[in-house]
């Protein structure tokens, strides 16, 4: 963590301004099928960690019931995990978040523990602005019961076994911006770049944060009659802008390419400026977002980037006027009334 | 009219039963007649008697049935009382059957167009011009509705001979402030006894009379009751769902809250309350909450128990704390939501899918309500598990005569719980070890600065380090560990109490079944019965239940659910003693009473 000034033979391991290494911000050793998408995502989750100088301490980490939701225990072993039961990963997460407001909070999902089962909760969640990054490791089938189709599969896709989806996909994005989510964005398990700049501007974002991570599944559909192959998504993966993430502290953006460039600040003083492809495209526009989603997905494809923003929102502790410091480190002196508070309620009973 | 109240009483010469009867009133819910009835309960309570008040109200807004007793007792029991000996029929759609129900001699007040005077000629009629005298008293017409209720409060008040300065305060106490409301209630109640002074002749069948026993006793129910001792307790995360008949319980605790829960520097919260979308979610809340260190409760019934289950049982094997209240309704299913049950026993005790096994407190009395909720937020922090605290609709949403609460002046017990230091400190610390051998393990809090002490929380099998495992070995350590940690909680639940008459003979209760089985112990000894009574508070059982199953040569378990859960519980405990539990039932929906638990011995001991 410290660098000496004593001499050392091998070169010293990068640190970040709090003095860790990326080897500080990894977890255990995955067991999801080699190449999976979701371990992409993991990998991206650290570099970002990494890069914003995150607290390991401060990290929770919530997850539900399936292959995405084993991936908490694959990243910032210094955070404190908590996989749940499936579909109720939200709830788990808004608990802790109220608990200690000093926690950022991730919540690692799948379509299916978000879109099916978890429906309910996603949606209470994100509509209270429960200040977590939920992201969604979106594959379209249920890896970990062996391949069936999840609500997030398109109309008319096929299972490896044959079989044909029928029914209409529900998209998270859309959704969300739906519900009053304030940070929408979404990207492609193969697109590092774009994944690492949207959860570093994720977490600077102070509410529920909607990432939908396209992430094909290696096993169970990764066919090319599947929408979420690796095949479809390179061929069909429509950035829509290149987003640079900056720290107030720092002077100078970086890597921004040339165009039209929009800073949104963040309550905490951070910017992001993000870079539109589209001409006029205006990402703290709600309807505009809509419809360049709706249109996307008319043509086929998966619009990606950060889709939509709204940095004034305030989160659920703020909404519910909780005290600044953790309720969890509030003593019995604060808690507690007096005898002559218990003789006042009394007397008003009598 | 008067003539009929001087007609000879049925039950023939019977002396006077002075502070020792009960009253039914049937009216119409969302009529404001909860507050006349109140006001009448309260007004009894001020002339120093003991006073009991139960509210049998349909699932529904307004438009349906609903009747309200109140028992004044003498003796201090406050069972409801099957029996009434004065009934006040303010329901078109239900005053005949009422008739047809009531008990031989009842004085009947009613409103006089119902014409029922001709339906029993053994019951004393007391017709009451209610409209007249509404629209005599209150210049508003669209306020007549809820101000006729109070007319018959004045009625009652004096054939009952209740002082009415008493009245006028109980009202002035009911309406809290509302000087218009208060002067329109007075006026009309004071119409009532007006035109009762005029037009009846006294009565001597019952009749309240001054005396000293409520003195210094406050009215609550326990809803309230648990919400205060949560208050008390510290709570800091609330998630919560409505449901019938929990919701005041934290309704009132958000009234509480507002006074009492404010940082007084900033004016903040210092507790977060949520309503979520559904109990799972309530429950989520509840259990994260613990786990990062926060007091967490969520109250609910039957059907939201139901619904949290599936969490409750990832509470238990992650070992998350977290105070779950169910104030039980009548099931299965919707049932009778606003009737009560204590039909949630075995549910409570193991919820959940798997091995599960819940520490739970059966609260009997309003003290205790106030207490065992206080005590349920140390319990779920020491043995790091969800606390059930079980009450029922009967003890939730009844008013209660109680003594004052007495201030919970024992710390906070927050459990083993490591600071940044002592993790420091510690060379090998797992999770889930059993460093003290009372199957209790130390556990960190997210966000505890060093680098130490973080983990991983899963409901799929551990180890001791809380490393995903699915080795026999590990599973069983942690299964049969959380076995010991529940034999550990015997030393810290409360124990039952006695009221041994001594005899060979017990009998075993909880919650709100004790008054009934007062009465009832009193009135078998009255026969020649003693029995010794054990009223149990908690599971696990303790050694002093052990004792009292090992030395009863018969044990009558009295419960308010059809399938005998607790004496099941029993049999299952206890599988040596198993012929020596004999189940007596009440599960109509209403609250038990003593005639029912002597009847049902009775008839055993008869056999």
């Amino acid at each position: 963590m410290t660098t000496t000034t004593s001499a050392t033979p091998a070169p010293a391991a990068p640190t970040n301004k709090l003095g860790f290494t990326k080897q500080d911000y990894v977890g255990s050793k995955s067991t999801l099928c080699a190449g999976c998408g979701h371990d992409a995502i993991t990998a991206q989750l650290i570099n970002a960690a990494f890069e914003s100088n995150l607290e390991g301490h401060r990290v929770t980490k919530y997850s539900g019931i399936g292959c995405s939701s084993k991936t908490p225990a694959y990243f910032i072993n210094q955070g404190w995990g908590f996989n749940s039961v499936h579909g109720r990963m939200p709830s788990i997460a808004t608990g802790a978040s109220l608990a200690n407001r000093t926690l950022i909070n991730i919540g690692v999902s799948g379509d299916g523990d978000s879109m099916s089962i978890g429906m309910g909760q996603f949606v209470h969640a994100v509509r209270r602005n429960v200040p977590m990054i939920y992201i969604i490791e979106d594959n379209g089938v249920y890896g970990l019961t062996k391949g069936q189709f999840s609500a997030t599969a398109d109309k008319g896709s096929h299972l490896k076994s044959g079989a044909v989806n029928d029914f209409p996909p529900i998209d998270p994005c859309t959704l969300a911006i739906e519900l009053g989510c304030g940070f929408v964005a979404r990207s492609f398990s193969g697109n590092p770049k774009q994944l690492n700049a949207i959860l570093k501007a994720a977490f600077a974002y102070q509410g529920t944060v909607v990432i939908d991570v396209i992430s094909p599944c290696v096993t169970f559909n990764n066919h090319d009659a599947s929408t979420r192959s690796y095949k479809h998504v390179k061929d069909h993966d429509f950035p829509l802008h290149d987003l640079g993430f900056i720290q107030y502290s720092e002077v100078e953006q970086v890597d921004i390419p040339a165009g039209e460039t929009e800073v949104v600040t963040f309550p905490d003083g951070s910017k992001v400026a993000i870079k539109a492809i589209h001409e006029g495209y205006e990402p703290t526009d709600r309807f505009g977002a809509m419809k360049a989603i709706h249109e996307s997905m008319a043509k086929g494809e998966f619009l990606t980037g950060l889709l939509y923003i709204n940095p004034t929102q305030p989160p659920l502790p703020e909404v519910l006027n909780l005290v600044d410091e953790p309720l969890t480190t509030l003593g019995e002196d604060l808690l507690k009334p007096s005898p002559a508070e218990l003789d006042k309620i009394m007397q008003a009973l009598m | 009219m008067t003539a009929a109240l001087a007609a000879p009483s049925p039950v023939g010469g019977a002396k006077t039963r002075i502070n020792d009867f009960s009253i039914q009133v049937a009216t119409v819910n969302g009529s404001g007649s909860q507050t006349a009835n109140t006001v009448l309960l309260r007004a009894i309570f001020q002339m120093g008697v003991f006073v009991s008040g139960k509210n049998l109200f349909p699932s529904n807004i307004a438009g349906l049935p609903t009747w309200f007793t109140i028992r004044a007792s003498a003796q201090g029991y406050v069972a409801r009382k099957a029996s009434n000996e004065m009934l006040i029929l303010m329901n078109p759609e239900t005053a005949k059957e009422d008739i047809a129900k009531a008990d031989p001699g009842a004085l009947v007040i009613y409103d006089e167009p119902l014409q029922l005077d001709k339906l029993r000629s053994d019951l004393a009629y007391t017709p009451v011009p209610f409209q007249k005298l509404v629209t005599a008293s209150c210049p508003e017409p669209k306020l007549h509705k809820l101000v006729k209720n109070m007319i018959y409060v004045g009625v009652a008040a004096r054939l009952l001979g209740i002082d009415m300065e008493e009245v006028k305060k109980a009202i002035a106490k009911q309406l809290k402030g509302k000087t218009k409301a208060i002067e329109l209630n007075q006026t009309a109640c004071m119409a009532g006894y007006d035109w009762a002074m005029e037009n009846l002749e006294d009565q001597d069948h019952i009749k309240v009379v001054r005396d000293d026993k409520t003195q210094g006793l406050i009215i609550i129910d326990g809803n309230e009751a648990c919400a205060l001792g949560a208050l008390f307790a510290g709570v800091t995360v609330v998630g919560w769902y409505p449901i019938t008949p929990a919701s005041s319980l934290v309704e009132t605790f958000i009234e509480y809250a507002e006074e009492y829960r404010k940082d007084p520097k900033t004016g903040k919260s210092t507790v977060a309350i949520v309503q979520m979308e559904d109990e799972l979610a309530s429950a989520g809340v509840v259990l994260s909450a613990g786990w990062a260190g926060a007091r967490s409760m969520t109250s609910t019934a039957g059907p939201g128990i139901s619904l949290m289950s599936e969490f409750i049982g990832l509470g238990y094997y992650v070992e998350a704390p977290g105070v779950f209240f169910n104030v039980a309704r009548t099931g299965p299913s919707t049932g009778l939501p606003t009737r009560t049950q204590q039909s949630d026993v075995e549910l409570c005790a193991k919820c959940s899918h798997g091995d599960t096994l819940h520490v739970n407190l059966y609260p009997g009395n309003m003290e205790e309500c106030f207490q065992f909720a206080y005590d349920a937020f140390d319990l779920a922090e020491r043995f790091q598990t969800p606390i059930f605290v079980v009450t029922d609709l009967d003890l939730g949403m009844q008013n209660w005569a109680s003594k004052p609460f007495a201030y919970p002046a024992k710390p906070y017990d927050r459990g083993k719980v490591l600071n940044q230091q002592q993790l420091a400190d510690m060379k090998d610390w797992g999770r889930y070890k059993d460093v003290d051998g009372d199957g209790i393990c130390y556990r960190s809090l997210p966000g505890t600065p060093g680098g130490k002490g973080s983990y991983f929380t899963r409901g799929s099998g551990h180890n001791a380090y809380a490393q995903y495992s699915e080795k026999p070995e590990d599973y069983l350590e942690v299964m049969n560990r959380l076995r010991k940690k529940y034999e550990t909680a015997k030393a810290h639940v409360p124990g039952p109490v006695f009221r041994n008459l001594g005899s060979d003979k017990g009998v075993l209760a909880f919650g709100s079944s004790d008054p009934a089985v007062v009465e009832a112990q009193d009135l078998l000894a009255a026969q020649g019965l003693k029995t010794d009574y054990l009223r149990l508070r908690a599971l696990p059982f303790t050694a002093e239940v052990d004792a009292y199953v090992k030395e009863k040569q018969v044990v009558y378990v009295v419960e308010q659910n059809r399938d005998g859960q607790m004496a099941n519980l029993f049999r299952e405990t206890y599988p040596e003693h198993a012929t020596k539990f004999k189940s007596v039932l009440h599960f109509d929906g209403y609250a038990i009473d003593a005639k029912s638990i002597v009847d049902q011995i009775t008839a055993f001991e008869q056999k």
